[in-house]
């Protein structure tokens, strides 16, 4: 990476982006893509029985969403690009190169859900009679379009990361934005959010409507029947999306779905998955057929469901496209395809501009009773390694927290020495035992400096800091034009 | 002196033509940040209005109406800053993601901040009349939100600044020694006294039409709360003479500072001077006359506030323009090292193949 490196040593990059992003498609999906046409129906349905009870209970749901999308839900969204921006930036400026004006259109298309969502909450209680009201209604219908909208441009930038398509041939917007995994996973994705806003309204309506009003049967039953009619379009939908997922990614199904050290538990795990499935469906025809009979704790169960079922997705789709971040274009450490045949000939170290000062800890690996050139060669070799580690691991690997590689390294060799010989033979064929890890992008000398700083893990579990804390030291540039031109001399030598 | 460290851009083309992305980020940051001022001038006026209130009881009433303001204004200046973050990420790769990197923490503490800045001020607004009985908290509720809204200006302020200066990001460690940085710390104050100012002309929109039948049983003339509302527009501007100078003079000098950037800020402190006059005027009106010069005093904010995006923006081309082409050089270098490099390995495997 050409940045200083941001770093999350105990909690993790990707830890930061997942929470953001699962959180804001949990809102996005549950509480305005498809909220929003559910909430215009109800208003409409108690328009059309001139009862008020439905309208009370539509523009308390509809508040409730407000409250979160206006203020979670917004924030979120930005809040990915700043993580990105800060774990990633290679793969989101390179996404903004593609997708401007994908981008530019969604955020012309937010401004106008907003205004939406303004205008239909805040004229809720003026705009109640006639013609105003029906206008209302209207307006409830254009923002739940509006929402879905802006999912249906974001949802081709997420299927571009995993199959570019076209793109790489082409490099135009329209070749990207009509990726292949693009229309499946909309058709996915729309029912779900659609089947999600019901499951949460089902949860909701237990606390605006008292058990002896009839309404609260009635709204059960109505919103249980909203949901079962989206769920086979959920199914089909996402039989669909799972037929264009890249073959070689459906390999990383188990790890995906379960990290490397679960992994042999795909199979339980699916029986749990379906399980819950039919613990939704149950429910929901209980809701509809017997909603008298349906406890309000028993609500909790489809809603705390769904929201873990629709969170664990998006990791699997995040991880299943490893070892990419955008399918065959961009590793996941940031450095492109294309630049392998470069790095793994001069060397990564030879193309960055920032260096990662070594810690205090990590300096005590190297022994000080060494003669004093020897101390400040191993230092060297030390601060090279951290540099390694930092430009080409640290994108998804922390050194002991989550996805440390001390864990990594502990569950392979255990407690013998992590020598450099050990370590160097793993990494540098990794990728051909772990299909989701990239090949190793440095070239021979920077694999032995990686295992160097790989073996003082061994006995330093204090965190790494990131820029953001420790700064960054500038390579000289003639260090790095050095080391650019004597590479390929020393591979002509050998 | 510092090592001034060039690294290289992302290698894709630029999606749409420059000046258009400088379009979109001056055009659309300057409404963005009129939106935050009316948000935080609106709840730091809200909450002051509200303490008067505690003895006056009519000052409630109007904090209320003030505070009314603020949920809608906080929703558009959200969504209005994507669009100027879109452009900052596509015209300033480099140097933005650079200044992210290197405040990260602070960054991305942005959004907790500002999510909860905003469930609070959902709650000083709708928990108002409810909250009747415990004014203390729900006092304290205001104050939380304007602390933190008080705050992520300077976040977004440190970032800005560091991302000029290349040559110090070898050199900083953390927010806080970035927050250091010359000209931080008078800009803040520049925002600063933007957000009563601007809210204050907010205040004179919405009051200035108001009936006095409306107004009945507030225990306020239209005029008073026309007239209270200029102060809060004219006193923070008069302060501007002062801060906006300092803010001007304590940025980095660069070499050959375009006079253009002389011209803009001059150009900006007559016009100033113009509306900030009209504002006096205003505010010593009789009651049947104050309010007449609104629509020019607006005109003038908005040509103010027009040089002061132009200028912010001359002077950031004129910060990075000399680096960007040393970027754009080791960038091109790159990518003609990436291709050698492919076409050497390419013929390496067709060589080696039977």
């Amino acid at each position: 990476m050409d940045f200083p490196v941001f770093h999350l040593d105990v909690f993790g990059n990707r830890g930061l982006i997942a929470v953001i992003a699962v959180l804001h498609v949990l809102i996005n999906h549950g509480l305005a893509v498809g909220m929003m046409p559910l909430v215009a129906c109800m208003e409409w349905y108690g328009h059309r029985k001139q009862d008020p009870r439905w309208d009370r209970l539509a523009y308390r749901i509809l508040f409730v969403s407000f409250l979160v999308t206006t203020t979670v839900g917004a924030l979120t969204g930005v809040g990915i690009w700043l993580s990105v921006s800060l774990v990633n930036p290679y793969s989101i400026g390179s996404l903004i190169r593609v997708f401007f004006w994908a981008w530019f259109v969604e955020w012309l298309v937010f401004i106008t859900e907003v205004c939406l969502i303004l205008a239909y909450t805040l004229t809720w209680k003026s705009w109640r009679e006639g013609a105003a009201k029906r206008r209302h209604i209207q307006l409830g219908f254009a923002l739940g379009l509006f929402s879905w909208i802006t999912m249906a441009i974001i949802v081709s930038i997420l299927g571009f990361m995993m199959d570019p398509g076209n793109w790489l041939s082409e490099n135009t917007l329209l070749a990207g934005f009509s990726n292949p995994v693009y229309l499946p996973q909309l058709a996915f994705r729309t029912p779900l959010a659609a089947a999600m806003a019901g499951i949460i309204t089902l949860f909701l309506i237990p606390f605006f409507v008292g058990r002896d009003d009839p309404l609260r049967n009635e709204a059960t039953r109505a919103v249980g029947i909203w949901t079962l009619l989206f769920a086979p379009f959920v199914v089909a939908g996402g039989y669909w999306y799972f037929s264009v997922v890249p073959a070689a990614m459906k390999d990383n199904l188990a790890v995906s779905t379960l990290t490397l050290q679960f992994s042999g538990w795909l199979d339980d795990f699916l029986w749990i998955v379906l399980a819950t499935v039919v613990a939704i469906l149950v429910i929901v025809q209980i809701a509809i057929k017997r909603p008298g009979l349906l406890p309000r704790v028993a609500t909790v169960v489809p809603f705390v469901a769904i929201l873990w079922l629709t969170g664990h997705f998006e990791r699997v789709r995040e991880f299943i496209r490893k070892p990419y971040i955008i399918g065959q274009y961009m590793y996941a450490n940031g450095l492109r395809v294309e630049d392998y045949a470069l790095l793994q000939r001069d060397g990564v170290l030879a193309y960055a501009t920032y260096s990662n000062p070594l810690t205090e800890a990590e300096k005590k690996f190297v022994r000080a009773d060494l003669p004093e050139a020897e101390r400040i060669a191993m230092l060297a070799r030390l601060q090279k390694g951290k540099d390694v580690f930092m430009d080409t691991c640290s994108r998804c690997h922390t050194t002991h927290g989550v996805n440390g590689v001390a864990g990594h390294l502990q569950r392979m060799f255990g407690d013998a020495r992590w020598t450099p010989d050990l370590t160097a033979d793993y990494v540098a064929n990794m990728h051909n035992a772990q299909p989701y890890m990239p090949p190793f992008p440095g070239n021979k000398d920077e694999l032995g400096f990686l295992a160097t700083y790989l073996e003082q893990l061994q006995g330093n579990r204090t965190p790494v800091p990131g820029a953001q804390q420790a700064g960054i030291a500038i390579r000289p540039e003639g260090e790095s034009k050095l080391a650019a031109d004597e590479a390929p001399m020393q591979g002509a030598r050998k | 002196m510092n090592q001034i460290p060039v690294p290289r851009d992302i290698p894709l083309p630029m999606p749409a033509p420059e000046p258009l992305l400088v379009v979109v980020l001056v055009f659309f940051f300057l409404l963005h940040i009129a939106f935050v001022n009316f948000m935080v001038g609106g709840a730091l006026i809200s909450v002051w209005y509200e303490l008067k209130g505690l003895k006056e009881r009519r000052y409630d009433r109007l904090a209320y109406e003030v505070a009314s303001t603020i949920t809608a204004n906080k929703s558009i200046a959200v969504v209005l800053g994507v669009g100027p973050l879109l452009a900052i990420n596509t015209l300033y790769t480099v140097y933005f993601y650079t200044a992210n990197a290197l405040t990260g923490t602070f960054w991305i503490s942005i959004i907790p901040l500002v999510v909860v800045a905003f469930l609070l001020t959902y709650a000083h607004k709708y928990l108002w009349h409810a909250m009747e009985g415990q004014k203390g908290l729900h006092i304290a509720i205001g104050m939380a939100s304007c602390l933190i809204f008080l705050f992520i200006p300077l976040i977004f302020l440190t970032n800005v600044n560091l991302m000029l200066f290349p040559e110090k990001w070898g050199t900083v460690q953390g927010f806080f020694s970035a927050l250091l940085l010359p000209n931080v710390l008078p800009r803040y104050a520049h925002f600063l006294l933007a957000c009563p100012a601007m809210t204050g002309l907010l205040m004179v929109w919405l009051f200035r039409r108001r009936s006095e039948a409306s107004l009945a049983g507030t225990g306020w003339r239209r005029d008073e709360l026309v007239r209270t509302s200029y102060r809060w527009a004219l006193w923070p501007t008069v302060g501007q003479f002062v801060v906006g100078p300092v803010a001007l003079l304590t940025l980095p000098t660069l070499q050959g500072t375009p006079a253009t950037l002389m011209g803009i800020f001059g150009l900006a402190i007559l016009v100033s001077i113009w509306m900030t006059m009209l504002m006096f005027v205003e505010t010593r009106r009789p009651a049947a006359r104050i309010g007449g010069s609104f629509v020019s005093i607006c005109g003038l904010m908005v040509v103010v506030v027009g040089l002061m995006g132009a200028g912010r923006h001359v002077y950031r081309e004129a910060a990075v323009a000399p680096h960007r082409e040393l970027v754009r050089a080791k960038t091109e270098d790159y990518m003609r090292r990436v291709d050698e490099a492919n076409r050497a390995a390419g013929a390496a495997s067709r060589a080696v193949r039977p």
